[in-house]
């Protein structure tokens, strides 16, 4: 399971550089606005062939619209 | 998938942009309600709360009510000043107005303006998609957004 993560936390984590940042929309929110750095990998086609390019010993945060 | 530093930023875009932070991407771009939504100087108060305790608070704010949240924060209901001549016993869900309006914080700043302006709303109160308080957008600082972001 993912750890849960806040905003401050997140920005931590980013300004350090080394984090993978994933928009889980579809690519047309995506497209129209998304955190800086983040790929998109829409949820529907998350699988093992579209996550092969990511790097697996760096922190990964995922994210959609909002879970509130 | 072998990954094994996975988070979740579980508030999301709308955490982010409604707190100003950078975006990229095409847009559109537009001012957001939850840009302003504050709780600063909000009157709330919770459920089993003295109607006469509550009420008194009010108007300190400049604000004509005070909201009634459950444990979880989320909007239950309002009091009016017409509630400080409640009953002293009265405990504020015998007396309060359920279900105020409420907008998310995504919502156009721009229009939701035009629609207060229209009503003469004061404000509004903003809480996620699951009711739960984000704080209240007043027309002066919508307008204020709305100027600043053209």
């Amino acid at each position: 399971m993912p750890a849960d993560l806040a905003l401050d936390s997140l920005r931590k984590m980013l300004a350090k550089g080394n984090t993978q940042l994933i928009e889980v929309l579809p690519e047309k929110e995506y497209v129209e606005e998304h955190l800086p750095g983040a790929i998109n990998i829409p949820l529907k086609s998350m699988n093992r062939d579209s996550v092969a390019a990511l790097d697996r010993s760096r922190p990964t945060v995922v994210y959609c619209w909002d879970d509130i | 998938m072998g990954f094994t530093d996975v988070y979740d930023y579980v508030n999301g875009k709308v955490e982010w942009m409604v707190n100003r932070q950078p975006v990229q991407g095409s847009g559109p771009h537009y001012a957001m309600v939850g840009e302003v939504a504050t709780q600063d100087r909000l009157q709330t108060c919770v459920l089993g709360s003295a109607v006469s305790d509550s009420a008194s608070a009010m108007g300190e704010s400049g604000d004509t009510f005070c909201l009634v949240l459950n444990d979880h924060g989320v909007v239950l209901g309002r009091l009016r000043r017409k509630h400080r001549d409640a009953d002293s016993n009265d405990v504020v869900e015998d007396v309060m107005e359920t279900g105020p309006t409420t907008v998310r914080p995504t919502e156009p700043a721009k229009s939701l303006l035009e629609r207060m302006e229209k009503r003469n709303v004061p404000a509004v109160v903003v809480t996620t998609n699951k009711g739960v308080l984000v704080g209240v957008a007043r027309r002066s600082d919508l307008r204020r957004l709305v100027e600043e972001s053209g």
